[in-house]
């Protein structure tokens, strides 16, 4: 194989690894709902219904067909956009999920805009100068952040800025509701800063790591023995080569927000798809359930092929 | 005399043995034993009965009375904190056992015997390894419910594929080493090599994975009971406090805040002891 093309080989295997991550997935998910105690025809028909009616149902869902066939009638649907009815409420999932998406991309948005420039800042400041009181308290800061749990952080986010401060509403606002640009700001401000925090500390710590790796490289001991001042050693020896395992801890920790989202939204009440997926939950609503689970899963898998990508065509190695 | 100091002497203390802990981690310990003793005595010191409504009033600020004042309903949060110790450590302490010795079996049966059943296995643990952990727990607890024994096997389902991954570079490592390959020409069994050969080499590195495996164990126990789909009520972990007593966020009411930092002072006090523990026994190679 001609040199150059390496990567791509890598790249392409990645995906196909994805994909057969993403089968994987999809076969735990519909299996783990098929274990839920009782039939689904006679729980959306209620108490009263006919045994009749029941078989009925069951057949017009495709209920007596092997779990296999369903398994495949399921995922085809899944592939075409027809993600099923809720059986809550009767609602195509699509148009239930549809506009939650939106809201939920556009925190996971604001969150991305605004932790990544501030995390690299830091996690750049705190490796430039390793074992300084910065560096310290950085890092008691994002290890006690790491360690604790996401709705630890919400909740003293709320203590900090709405019950001791008094700037922000303690709970989020609908977006709908808000009319003015500040409105909009305030509506967002907590969920936001509650998530921003836990992205931020995952962030710093990865991207230190792998600035000092860079710094411990004989090239940037060179540039410091020739006299060249810390900043110039660091910005402009050790990061142009640090770049590609920079993006990977980008993209790395970003897959934290599918795990606090579900806790952010839920606090704070935001009509997102973790927000519904939490209350599908409560009611066993299993097809909107495992639409949810989906969407988590391929939203996570894809930062996480992202990651990898980057980290194989930022290898300079595999370049030549 | 003489012969009674030179056999004090000899008696093996951790200290003498080079398994000397700095003060960071004596701290971690410290505070990691206090909460397993609660978690044992923890109903009995406790100042009221953890269950039942012992003032009219909710949501109070902390007295000498109350220490952490009282719950929504008027609970003494002190004594629930106390008990709730008992389902946070106990859960996730069962859940972590049953991770890192699965994890550690198949990794080490992955690593010598290699070929199609490594590469099966570790495909298959790399897949559910996609899932992220609180969704995990989601589906699992809507499907089979969240009874405590279902609670203690979800979560340790979801971290036995990075126990693996962890176990298994581990024991590849020491697969590849001269005194393998000696048993191995001797004829000794798989048995034999894993728990004779392997084990005791991987050990060290395994109990620090143990301590990060817990912590993860414990912030997902927490997530879901604070999400209502962890330990039901009447019984609560840390976790279920924090969300029976959410509305008393709003006026920063002990009630929240001080099961919150239960959790902190659990987790970071394990981070702090082993990222201190001895170097002889995070990594033998040194």
């Amino acid at each position: 194989m001609a040199p150059s093309l390496l990567p791509w080989f890598y790249v392409v295997q990645r995906f196909a690894l994805a994909l057969l991550t993403l089968f994987i997935i999809s076969l735990t998910v519909f299996f783990a709902c098929q274990l839920l105690p009782g039939d689904v025809a006679e729980i959306l028909l209620g108490q009263a219904a006919t045994p009749e009616a029941v078989a009925g149902l069951r057949t017009a869902m495709g209920l007596d067909e092997p779990a296999i066939q369903q398994y495949v009638n399921w995922l085809t649907g899944f592939l075409q956009g027809d993600l099923g009815t809720s059986y809550a409420n009767r609602i195509e999932i699509s148009e239930l999920i549809g506009g939650r998406l939106v809201n939920s991309l556009k925190l996971a948005g604001v969150t991305t805009m605004i932790s990544v420039p501030v995390a690299l800042t830091l996690g750049i400041l705190a490796a430039m100068y390793r074992g300084s009181a910065l560096d310290r308290v950085i890092s008691i800061f994002t290890i006690s952040i790491i360690s604790v749990p996401e709705f630890m952080l919400a909740t003293f986010a709320v203590l900090v800025f709405a019950v001791w401060l008094g700037w922000l509403p303690a709970l989020s606002l609908s977006s709908a509701e808000a009319q003015s640009w500040g409105e909009l700001l305030k509506a967002y401000a907590m969920p936001v800063i509650s998530l921003s925090i836990g992205v931020s500390a995952q962030m710093i710590r990865m991207t230190r790591a792998a600035v000092i790796e860079t710094i411990n490289t004989p090239y940037v001991e060179m540039a410091l023995l020739k006299g060249a001042s810390r900043s110039r050693m660091v910005l402009r020896h050790a990061l142009p080569n640090a770049i590609g395992p920079i993006a990977n801890a980008v993209a790395l920790s970003l897959s934290y927000l599918v795990g606090g989202v579900i806790i952010v939204e839920t606090i704070f009440n935001y009509p997102g798809v973790a927000k519904l997926m939490v209350d599908a939950v409560a009611t066993r609503d299993l097809p909107l359930i495992q639409s949810c689970a989906m969407i988590f899963c391929v939203s996570y898998l894809s930062l996480i092929t992202l990651a990898d990508i980057v980290a194989i065509l930022s290898n300079p190695r595999l370049r030549k | 005399m003489t012969a009674r100091t030179s056999l004090l002497a000899r008696v093996p203390t951790p200290a003498r043995l080079g398994y000397r802990f700095n003060l960071v981690g004596r701290i971690g310990l410290a505070v990691i034993l206090f909460w397993a003793v609660i978690a044992i005595v923890g109903p009995i010191v406790a100042p009221y009965p953890p269950g039942e409504i012992v003032g009219w009033d909710y949501f109070t600020p902390m007295s000498a009375e109350y220490w952490f004042g009282l719950d929504y309903l008027g609970r003494d949060v002190f004594s629930r904190i106390l008990m709730g110790a008992r389902y946070t450590v106990g859960i996730s302490l069962a859940a972590v056992f049953i991770t890192v010795t699965a994890g550690v079996l198949l990794g080490m049966v992955a690593a010598v015997i290699g070929g199609w059943f490594d590469m099966v296995l570790s495909r298959l643990l790399d897949a559910l390894n996609g899932i992220p952990s609180l969704l995990f727990g989601l589906v699992s607890v809507a499907a089979l419910g969240s009874s405590i024994p279902i609670l203690i096997l979800t979560l340790a389902a979801i971290y036995i594929p990075g126990a693996y991954r962890y176990a298994r570079a581990l024991a590849v490592n020491v697969n590849t080493m001269d005194y393998v390959t000696v048993a191995r020409a001797r004829g000794e069994t798989t048995f034999y090599l894993i728990s004779r050969e392997i084990f005791p080499n991987i050990l060290g590195p395994v109990l620090a994975d143990l301590g990060v495996r817990f912590i993860f164990i414990v912030l997902v126990l927490s997530g879901l009971s604070f999400l209502g789909l962890g330990v039901q009520p009447p019984n609560a972990d840390w976790g279920g406090l924090v969300r029976e007593n959410i509305e008393g966020m709003s006026f920063g009411a002990p009630a929240v805040i001080f099961p919150s930092i239960a959790i902190a002072t659990l987790t970071i006090s394990v981070n702090m002891f082993i990222d201190n523990l001895p170097t002889k026994i995070r990594d033998r190679s040194e």
